[in-house]
């Protein structure tokens, strides 16, 4: 340690630390605030150029001031130096810094045992395949550092083939680890407040322009497979939260009394049961978005009075679900009267030309069926429009919308049915979720993405119960029967790659999201049940953790013996041409000649020359190689046809031709 | 046997060939020891060609050469000069020897007096003589070729092991085997036609090569075969004694010429199993009977040294 400390850096070694900062601190610049990725930059460019010119590092003082200054700005920033942000932040400054007194072989050790550490933190804000990808690269470039630091100038090559290898030999033990450490519901730790933040989906309520805001994303929000058949896709609506409460300008769903909140629905199935899995991603809420209407929840799941499938705590983390679907059914037939009173609640004195379009109807009708088509034909034969960008809408926003701008989205067609169907005295209220997805061919999963987000009605009729009433579907039939590029002009904002013609882009990006899920399914996604699964099947019966402890220790130490012994029986035959000159003498003996344990390789093809003159050259030529390659100056080439040699051997039958 | 040697060499090669006939091996042995600046020691009976291969390698060569007859009642005196007074210019003046010659033939080295011996053996190792106060270098190239009879022959003085140590190498040259005989028989006297023989060398071309020879290549793994020849010498229950560390230098020095008289860039372990022999016989003892080694010994020591 003490000739580590005292020990000066080498001038060539310091590219390899700066690299090392760069790959474990660059990607980090995207969740830094602006001023940390400059001053993080900045600090960077001037250490190169310190290296470029030689120059002195700078001394105790201003570095101290450096790391106040960083420290206190981070704290300001984020009003914590704790948590995932503040703490990551912390560490990129540290890295950036420490260069700067990297002086002895010993701070370029804490550079590299810092640059793992920071590795670690790319995975609170990312899981995917490229980030994996990235670090695997990443970890390389460290263990190649080290290989550096301890080992002296080298080729590049020779040291990226020996961390290559170093990090080959890890490999198994890693799989045994993935595999057989005791598994934990839950992340390890607990992970700081600030984690979950910025996770996108539905909201808790719906305001002009809050659909087709997410519907600009393409990413994805569940993937469906389906144990059978799939049901006809416009029979596809994944239920999320049920709005009844309006304000004149948002939409909510009403608190419920303690009560309310216990009442059952009860749900009559007409038809056939889907059953299918689902893998949400994380949206930090708890509704499950199943299909419209669940009969058979996961546990840990409840269905809501208003039949909405949730979670007993938010979702926080990719997670799998399987439920039993019906897609005809009568629901909530007997709905109490306080629901119904509350589906008919209006803001007063808004929308008056509505409203008396809807006392209109009212009077001219005998049934709630007649005022509900009449709504729908007007939609549909009346010139309104279904587009991402519609007007702003102004105090009587159903009037604007309905008799002047007559432009809108999904939840402006579902938000007018709705209002118009209360002020006529028929209850109703809005659902939103998602419609529709798309059938990846690659692996049979349905794709559900935030661009399928949707907006639809409910409204209630005796006999009938809830009945899901699609007033977009009247504007766009195109919306639910083949999904909402197809639905929208030509021209308006979509989410990349959601309006895609190119067959070949989108058979790859269906390739791309199946190695995705994938990845999900089995790496992420390997929880205790999926663990419980795959050690069952390589045939513990019961596995708890003290079996399973005991079989990790075991497994590492057969695999640390075995790469041992591999290491040992290299050192001892460590010569390649050595053991491609055996091989040829292995496939000589096999032919009748056999080398004498001493004999020299030209003395040895002399010989054969004498007994064996069908092989003279062939063994001439290889004697030559070997002796060149063992005890002269022989490079790579000659390896290469030494072995070439043993492969050109005459097959053994032909002896006894 | 073929050689690719540059061309000085195969040409004394081939032109040795023809006066000292069926002696290949052994004139390789010697024109290596020659080249590996080391001193050479022939062994045999009176009458097989020893002087014949001395004197011809010194005409090829284009050296210098003087032959010295060991006698028992010699004195160093006789072979390294002596002062003698000029009454003229009243100061000593020294008549060099027959040792200041670049070839020096010591023939029947073992009939000389062990003071008479020790006296040459010196002027070998140090390359300088020493008299009367007076240091005088050896000429350069400075190459002795002595040669003994088996040493069981009556009014003998055997060379005591570290005399012998100071020859690189030592050979024997044996009986001619029957066509050498025959052609040796219809031919007459070789040794007529030794003033006829031109020289292939000049003195000056001998020091490069000599220069080219030590600096053959010798790879780390034939080092490993070499030190476990010499660990199996130490070991073996054969020999009194192993091979010294000089001796090792020697054995090295040997097999890089042996390689270079064979035209090759690096030292095979062919290269050290040829100069081997030469180079452990009269170094080693047998446990057995004390004599000197034979060649069957060190063949069997070889065999038993397995190659990686």
């Amino acid at each position: 340690m003490a000739k580590q400390k005292t020990e000066p850096l080498e001038h060539s070694a310091t590219p390899w630390l700066l690299a090392v900062a760069l790959a474990t601190a660059g990607p980090h610049v995207e969740h830094l605030p602006l001023w940390m990725s400059v001053l993080v930059g900045g600090l960077f460019m001037w250490r190169v150029w310190l290296w470029l010119a030689r120059g002195q590092l700078p001394r105790r003082v201003p570095l101290t001031l450096l790391v106040a200054g960083g420290v206190a700005g981070i704290g300001w920033q984020f009003h914590t130096l704790f948590g995932r942000d503040a703490g990551v932040a912390l560490l990129v400054l540290f890295m950036a810094l420490k260069p700067m007194e990297m002086h002895s072989r010993r701070d370029a050790l804490v550079v590299v045992m810092l640059g793992y550490f920071l590795l670690l933190t790319h995975y609170f804000y990312s899981q995917s395949i490229p980030t994996g990808l990235w670090l695997l690269a990443a970890t390389t470039l460290l263990t190649a550092t080290l290989i550096r630091l301890h080992g002296g100038a080298q080729p590049v090559a020779a040291i990226a083939r020996y961390a290559g290898l170093l990090l080959l030999q890890a490999l198994p033990f890693m799989l045994i680890l993935y595999l057989l450490f005791p598994r934990i519901s839950g992340p390890l730790w607990g992970l700081p407040q600030d984690a979950h933040s910025g996770l996108s989906g539905l909201s808790d309520k719906m305001a002009p322009g809050s659909l087709s805001n997410l519907i600009q994303s393409g990413a994805i929000a569940f993937r469906v497979r389906f144990a059978s058949d799939l049901p006809e896709k416009s029979e596809l609506y994944w239920r999320g939260p049920t709005f009844d409460e309006y304000d004149g300008l948002t939409w909510r769903a009403r608190e419920l009394s303690a009560t309310a909140a216990q009442t059952k629905p009860s749900i009559e199935v007409t038809g056939k049961n889907y059953t299918y899995t689902s893998t949400l991603e994380a949206h930090n809420q708890r509704w499950l978005l199943a299909l419209d209407v669940p009969t058979d929840l996961p546990t840990d799941s409840e269905l809501a009075p208003t039949l909405e499938a949730l979670a007993r705590e938010p979702v926080r983390a990719r997670a799998r679900f399987t439920f039993t679907s019906a897609v005809d059914f009568r629901a909530n037939r007997l709905e109490s009267p306080a629901v119904l009173q509350h589906a008919l609640r209006l803001p007063a004195a808004i929308n008056p030309r509505t409203r008396a379009l809807a006392i209109e109807w009212k009077s001219k009708s005998r049934s709630p069926e007649e005022i509900k088509d009449a709504a729908l034909s007007m939609f549909r034969n009346e010139a309104f429009f279904y587009t991402l960008r519609p007007p702003l809408l102004g105090q009587h926003a159903m009037d604007d919308f309905l008799f002047t701008s007559r432009r809108g989205f999904c939840e402006h067609y579902a938000s007018a049915f709705v209002f118009l169907m209360r002020a006529a005295g028929v209850p109703a209220r809005v659902v939103t979720g998602y419609q529709g997805g798309e059938l990846n061919p690659v692996d049979g999963f349905l794709t559900v993405r935030q661009s399928d987000a949707h907006a639809w009605a409910e409204i209630w009729l005796a006999g009938q119960g809830w009945t899901r009433v699609d007033p977009t579907a009247a504007v766009a039939p195109s919306r639910v029967e083949q999904g909402i590029a197809a639905a929208l002009p030509t021209g308006e904002p979509l989410a990349m790659l959601s309006r895609i013609d190119i067959d070949w882009l989108r058979a790859m990006r269906n390739r791309w999201e199946a190695v995705n899920n994938g990845w999900n399914q089995w790496v992420l996604g390997y929880n205790p049940e999926r663990q419980r699964e795959v050690l069952s099947r390589l045939g513990f019966k019961e596995p708890d953790w003290r079996s399973m402890t005991a079989t990790l220790a075991v497994l590492c130490g057969i695999t640390l013996l075995v790469i041992s012994l591999w290491t040992l029986y290299q050192r001892n035959t460590a010569d390649p041409a050595q053991r491609a000159w055996q091989r040829y003498c292995t496939g000589l003996r096999r032919r009748g000649v056999t080398r004498a344990a001493w004999e020299g390789p030209l003395d040895f093809a002399a010989r054969v020359a004498h007994e064996r003159p069908d092989l003279a050259t062939l063994t001439n030529e290889a004697a030559q190689y070997y002796a060149d390659l063992r005890y002269g100056h022989g490079g790579s080439e000659h390896l290469r046809l030494l072995q070439q040699c043993a492969r050109r051997l005459p097959s053994s039958w032909r002896k006894e031709v | 046997m073929p050689t690719n040697a540059p061309s000085p060499i195969a040409d004394v090669l081939a032109a040795a060939n023809q006066v000292v006939l069926g002696k290949d091996v052994q004139i390789r042995l010697a024109l290596s020891c020659l080249l590996a600046r080391g001193h050479l020691l022939i062994e045999d009976l009176p009458g097989v060609g020893k002087t014949t291969l001395a004197h011809t390698l010194a005409r090829l060569l284009g050296l210098q050469f003087s032959r010295i007859q060991f006698t028992s009642d010699m004195l160093p005196a006789d072979i390294i000069g002596v002062s003698i007074f000029n009454r003229e210019k009243t100061e000593f003046k020294f008549l060099p020897g027959p040792l200041f010659s670049q070839v020096v033939l010591a023939d029947e080295i073992n009939r000389a007096t062990p003071k008479t011996q020790s006296a040459l053996l010196e002027a070998m190792e140090e390359r300088q003589v020493t008299t009367e106060g007076e240091t005088r270098p050896l000429p350069d190239p400075f190459f002795v070729i002595a040669t003994q009879n088996p040493s069981h022959q009556i009014g003998t003085f055997p060379l005591p092991e570290s005399q012998l140590d100071r020859f690189l190498l030592r050979i024997e040259l044996g009986y001619p085997d029957h066509h050498a005989e025959r052609a040796l028989l219809e031919g007459g006297g070789r040794r007529d036609q030794l003033p006829a023989l031109a020289a292939c060398f000049t003195p000056e071309q001998l020091a490069p090569l000599q220069q080219q020879a030590a600096a053959i290549h010798v790879s780390s793994a034939l080092l490993d075969y070499v030190q476990a020849l010499i660990e199996a010498t130490r070991s073996s229950q054969n020999f009194i004694h192993g091979l010294s560390p000089r001796a090792a230098l020697s054995l090295l020095a040997a097999a890089r010429a042996w390689a270079f008289v064979d035209g090759r860039k690096n030292v095979l372990p062919e290269d050290v199993q040829a100069v081997l022999p030469g180079v452990a016989c009269h170094r080693l003892r047998l446990a057995s009977s004390g004599n000197h080694a034979r060649l069957e010994d060190i063949t069997a020591l070889i065999h038993a040294t397995p190659l990686n």
